[in-house]
This record gives C-alpha cells, sequence and structure tokens, in this order.
C-alpha cells in the first residue's frame, strides 16, 4: 500500500494518547493501594489534557484523509459490519471518557459526594477511569482491526496487528508518561520508566513476530488466479493505459527495496533499541533530557513503524498493473 | 433473487478498447456527473475509469498466446468493500445484485478500494467519491430506450459480442447458459467473493478431418466401374425439347 501520512499520525498520536490515559489510571490505582505516592488532582487533570490533545491530534489528523469530512458524521452509522465506523464511534468516546475523567479529578469529586461511603479516596475516578481503560482497549482493537479484517491483505489479516497496535500505542504512552512524571511528579518516573521499558520490549517482541511472519509470506493469489488463466508462465504486456491512475498510486509506495529495508531498521533502533536505552539511563535520575529524547526517539520512530506497516502490505491488485506497456 | 453480471469472453475479445471509451463516455456523460480527468491530452495523463482492458501474455516464445482481458467491477455475490463501508454509501442492491456507491453519502476514505482484491474502485479525484462500474445502471431499465438498448455500454460497443449481459441466477438464460457449457470461472476464487461477472476461457477452436473422411468410400462410381459414355450419334433430350 501507499502510505497515507494522514493516517500514520492519526493511529501514532492516538497510539500515545491512550497509551498515557493508561498509564495515568496505573498510576493512580496503585496509589490507592499505596504502593505508590499518591499525586495531586492536578497531575490527573493535566495529564487529562495531554491525553486529550494527543487524541484529538490524531483525529483532526485523520480528517485529512477524507474527501468529504464535512460528511463524517455519517461513518458513524456501520458499526454492525465496518470497524473503521466502529473506530469512528469509540475515538469520541475515547475523548469524552479522558475528559470526564480529567474534570472529575479537576473539581475533585468522590462517591461521597452522591453519599456512597467507600471509604477509599478517589473512587468515583476510578470507577470512571476503568471505563475509561475498557474503551481504550476498545478503541486499540477497532484501529487494528481495520487492518486486521481485511483477510487478503495478508501482511496485515493476523492478530499481531491488534497486538502491535496495542503495545506500541501503550510503549509510547508509558514513555510519555515518565517525561510527563518528570516535570509533575519525580517519584514516579522509575515506576513509568519501568513500564515504559517492559511494554517496549513486548512490543518488540510482537513486532519481529510480525516481521518474520511477513517475511515469509506465501500470497494466496497469483497472475493464475487474477485472470483465471492455469499456466505458470503468464505476464502482463499492457496494462490497459500508458499514464497513472488511482490503481498505481493507491496501492505503491513506489520506494526501492533499500528504502523499505533501511526502514525497517531505523523503526527498529528508534522506537525499541534507543528509548531501552535512554529509559535505563533516565531512571533513578529523572533527567528530561534523557527522557525527552527518548519518547521523541519512539515517536518519530514509530512514524517509520506505521510507514512500513502500510508499505509492506502488497494488495493483490497489484497483479493488475505489473506493465505500462 | 436476481443478480445481474456481465460474462466476457477471453476467446473472443480482440483488445480494442471499445467498451473502455464507450464506458467512459457513456458515464461521464451521465446524470452521475462526470468522471474527472487530469492531463487528457498533455504530459501523465490520468482519469478515472470503470473499465480497463489488459493485456498479458501467456507461454513461452515462440510459443505464447496473447489474452486480452477486460476488468471492471465484478459485482460480487459476497462483496468484500460493502461492509467495510463506514457511511454505507456501498451497497449491494437486492433487486439485482448491482454494487454500487451513493455518491451523497460517501466520506471519500478509500478504505472500500482496499478491501477490493480486484482493484476495481478508484477514487475521483475531483469530486472525491469513490467510483466503480454501475453496470450502467441508469441504461439497463430506461424504458425510453428501444429494449435491445437497455444494456450497459460496454457491452453494446463490442464489436466482437465477447461481452454478454444477463442474470447469472436465472438458470435459463444465456449468460447462465454459456457459463454452464462454455466452462466459465470467476477471478481469484480464493477469497471467497463469489463474482458475479464470469470469464470464459481461451479455447483452441479446430476441425479434425482424419484420412478415411477425405476419400468417399461409397462412391457408386468407383463400386460400379466406369460411367456409361455419352452417344453422340442419338438424340438427347436437348434435341426435343425446344424451350
Amino acid at each position: 500500500m501507499n502510505p497515507a501520512f494522514s493516517v500514520i499520525f492519526l493511529t501514532t498520536l492516538i497510539g500515545v494518547g491512550q497509551g498515557f490515559f493508561l498509564a495515568l489510571y496505573t498510576g493512580e490505582s496503585y496509589a490507592i493501594i499505596n504502593v505508590l505516592p499518591s499525586q495531586s488532582q492536578d497531575f490527573y487533570v493535566w495529564g487529562s489534557v495531554i491525553s486529550v490533545a494527543f487524541l484529538i491530534a490524531g483525529l483532526i489528523s485523520s480528517i485529512f484523509h477524507l474527501g468529504h469530512p464535512e460528511r463524517a458524521w455519517r461513518a458513524a452509522s456501520m458499526w454492525r459490519t465496518s470497524w473503521l465506523s466502529r473506530e469512528v464511534i469509540v475515538l469520541p468516546t475515547v475523548i469524552g471518557a479522558v475528559m470526564v475523567y480529567g474534570f472529575v479529578h479537576y473539581i475533585g469529586w468522590d462517591l461521597t459526594t452522591f453519599g456512597i461511603k467507600t471509604g477509599v479516596t478517589g473512587d468515583l475516578t476510578l470507577i470512571l477511569g476503568l471505563g475509561g481503560v475498557l474503551v481504550t482497549f476498545l478503541l486499540f482493537l477497532c484501529t487494528g482491526m481495520i487492518y486486521g479484517c481485511i483477510k487478503f491483505l495478508q501482511e496485515w489479516a493476523t492478530p499481531l496487528t491488534v497486538i502491535n497496535y496495542t503495545l506500541l500505542g501503550g510503549a509510547s504512552g508509558f514513555t510519555f508518561a515518565a517525561l510527563f512524571s518528570a516535570y509533575m511528579a519525580p517519584s514516579l518516573v522509575n515506576f513509568y520508566a519501568g513500564w515504559a521499558i517492559i511494554i517496549t520490549l513486548s512490543a518488540l517482541i510482537t513486532r519481529v513476530a510480525s516481521l518474520m511472519r511477513n517475511a515469509k509470506i506465501r500470497h494466496k493469489s497469483s497472475l493464475k488466479t487474477a485472470i483465471g488463466v492455469r499456466d505458470n508462465r503468464i505476464k502482463q504486456t499492457a496494462m490497459g493505459f500508458m499514464g497513472g491512475s488511482f490503481n498505481t498510486r493507491e496501492y505503491f509506495h513506489g520506494m526501492s527495496l533499500l528504502f523499505m529495508k533501511s526502514t525497517k531498521w531505523i523503526f527498529l533502533v528508534l522506537v525499541f533499541a534507543v528509548p531501552v536505552i535512554l529509559l535505563s539511563l533516565a531512571i533513578n535520575e529523572a533527567n528530561t533530557g534523557l527522557l525527552i529524547a527518548a519518547f521523541v526517539s519512539q515517536y518519530i520512530g514509530l512514524i517509520a513503524e506505521r510507514w512500513f506497516f502500510f508499505a509492506q502490505a502488497n494488495h493483490p491488485q497489484n497483479l493488475y498493473y505489473q506493465r505500462v506497456g | 433473487m436476481t443478480q445481474l453480471a456481465l460474462v466476457i469472453d477471453l476467446n473472443v475479445c480482440v483488445g480494442c478498447h471499445a467498451c473502455v471509451t464507450s464506458c467512459k463516455e457513456w458515464n461521464t456523460s451521465g446524470p452521475a456527473g462526470y468522471m474527472s480527468d487530469d492531463n487528457p491530452y498533455e504530459k501523465d495523463p490520468t482519469g478515472t475509469f470503470f473499465n480497463r482492458v489488459q493485456t498479458y501474455e501467456v507461454g513461452e516464445y515462440p510459443k505464447t498466446e496473447t489474452v486480452h482481458f477486460p476488468k471492471s467491477c465484478l459485482h460480487c455475490e459476497d462483496p468484500p468493500c460493502v461492509p467495510v463501508c463506514p457511511t454505507g454509501a456501498s451497497y449491494k442492491r437486492e433487486e439485482d445484485g448491482i454494487v454500487l456507491v451513493d455518491y451523497d453519502k460517501c466520506i471519500g476514505c478509500k478504505y472500500c478500494s482496499w478491501a477490493c482484491p480486484y482493484g476495481a474502485r478508484e477514487i475521483d479525484e475531483h469530486q472525491k467519491v469513490m467510483k466503480k462500474c454501475t453496470l450502467c445502471v441508469d441504461r439497463i431499465y430506461d424504458e425510453e430506450l428501444p429494449e435491445a438498448e437497455r444494456k450497459p455500454a460496454c457491452v453494446l460497443a463490442c464489436p466482437t459480442s465477447a461481452r454478454l449481459f444477463g442474470d447469472v441466477h436465472d438458470p435459463e438464460s444465456t449468460v447462465s447458459e454459456t457459463i454452464r457449457e462454455a466452462a466459465g470461472f470467476q477471478l481469484m476464487p480464493e477469497w471467497g467473493t463469489k463474482p458475479a461477472n464470469h470469464y470464459l476461457p481461451r479455447r483452441k477452436t479446430k476441425i479434425r478431418i482424419h484420412e478415411d473422411e477425405l476419400i468417399r468410400a461409397d462412391n457408386p462410381l468407383k463400386k460400379e466401374g466406369e460411367r456409361p459414355k455419352i452417344d453422340d450419334d442419338s438424340h438427347t433430350l436437348d434435341d426435343v425439347t425446344s424451350w
């Protein structure tokens, strides 16, 4: 496929936003059972604001992918069959959930406000946040399944697609949380950086697994099935037109094999190696410079990773467009 | 249930592109609006088409065969492009099985084109909506046209009658009969899309003549020997009749 930067930014930005919200909620739930020092409401309020900013930035980016953004509201209608439609519903739901979560922290409500006494501080945000966590994971599922459900894009049609979207979003979100806590709550840097390393390494395993799977993929379609002639020696002599068309632009990245291979190694280094080293160094030091570098490296790496993800998918329609004439 | 479709005979198609140009002509002039072109007479021309004719070479030189292969939307019975559409703009008609795009609902997200293994859908770069073959839905039901002309433009334009149009669910129809009798097949059956359009394979038409068929075994002249000679002196019928 030919990667569209609108979709690359959509998926990477909402990944950071979702992962960061998960990080906030994880921190809060740990604090409730006194594993971590509890934080001021400011920490969660600003955290939610930034998470929502990432999600909205992603949403805005997605608009550039549409030919008719003014009709985008229609995209919520076919949720029964379309994962894209489901994403269109779930993404604003996540934004709303994080907003509510941040707002309740801001006004400092508890269940005692409504006359329910649980004896736990922050019980209301904990319950609301749990809803947010569920829709956040649902959004990872929707985003991944948009690609994973197209069975003839064999590079994508695997559960690894959803797993990678989830883990890579989580990794970048926790890395950002480490950076955020360096400013807002230095006592949490070790916690977030530690989890960021663990999630990044898990993502490394699943992403390498998908790279290995895709390296030896056998495509089910061939020119034989594409034109229905039972002969192994088929070659196209003319695709039917001399200029380009949507078919020649949309489904192939147009880059060299060298570029593809370089991108793969670049993202492996930037998304996994560099952040893991920098985060390890930043632990115990709360060095903001290192954490900024770790997040920037991982985010730029994710752009390369997403580019590679799209470019690697080999669409069977390309069989029909191999020679101009 | 009706399922309208095309049956394209690869044995007959000569690759003249008449179906391509007639399709473009009819559909760019239709009520659904033009099909945009960019730089049609300049460098790097590009445009929206519903139908293309491609050419393939099968075999190894000198024993090669050229296959001209027209490709348009196959109006799958289980179209993968329809369920993925987030707005419902892409739909399959219950009454005749035609897969259509509602240009007023399409948001131009291109997801349906990703979900079509055949590359049958093209975005219109100016109207920003997804377009595809409609089987000339604005023509086949037009009662102002003589009945013989209520067919897709490509079918009417084909000079070799390589394209047939009809209901593939009706076992009595010409298309069904042709699919049955001339080994009609579908493209990329591995994805379970069940394309309604069928193709007929290339086939060699040969007459097998045996040696003994060239010699008339029961020739009466051979059996009965020499043919009696005409007596030049006697009268013939011509001498007694005067018409």
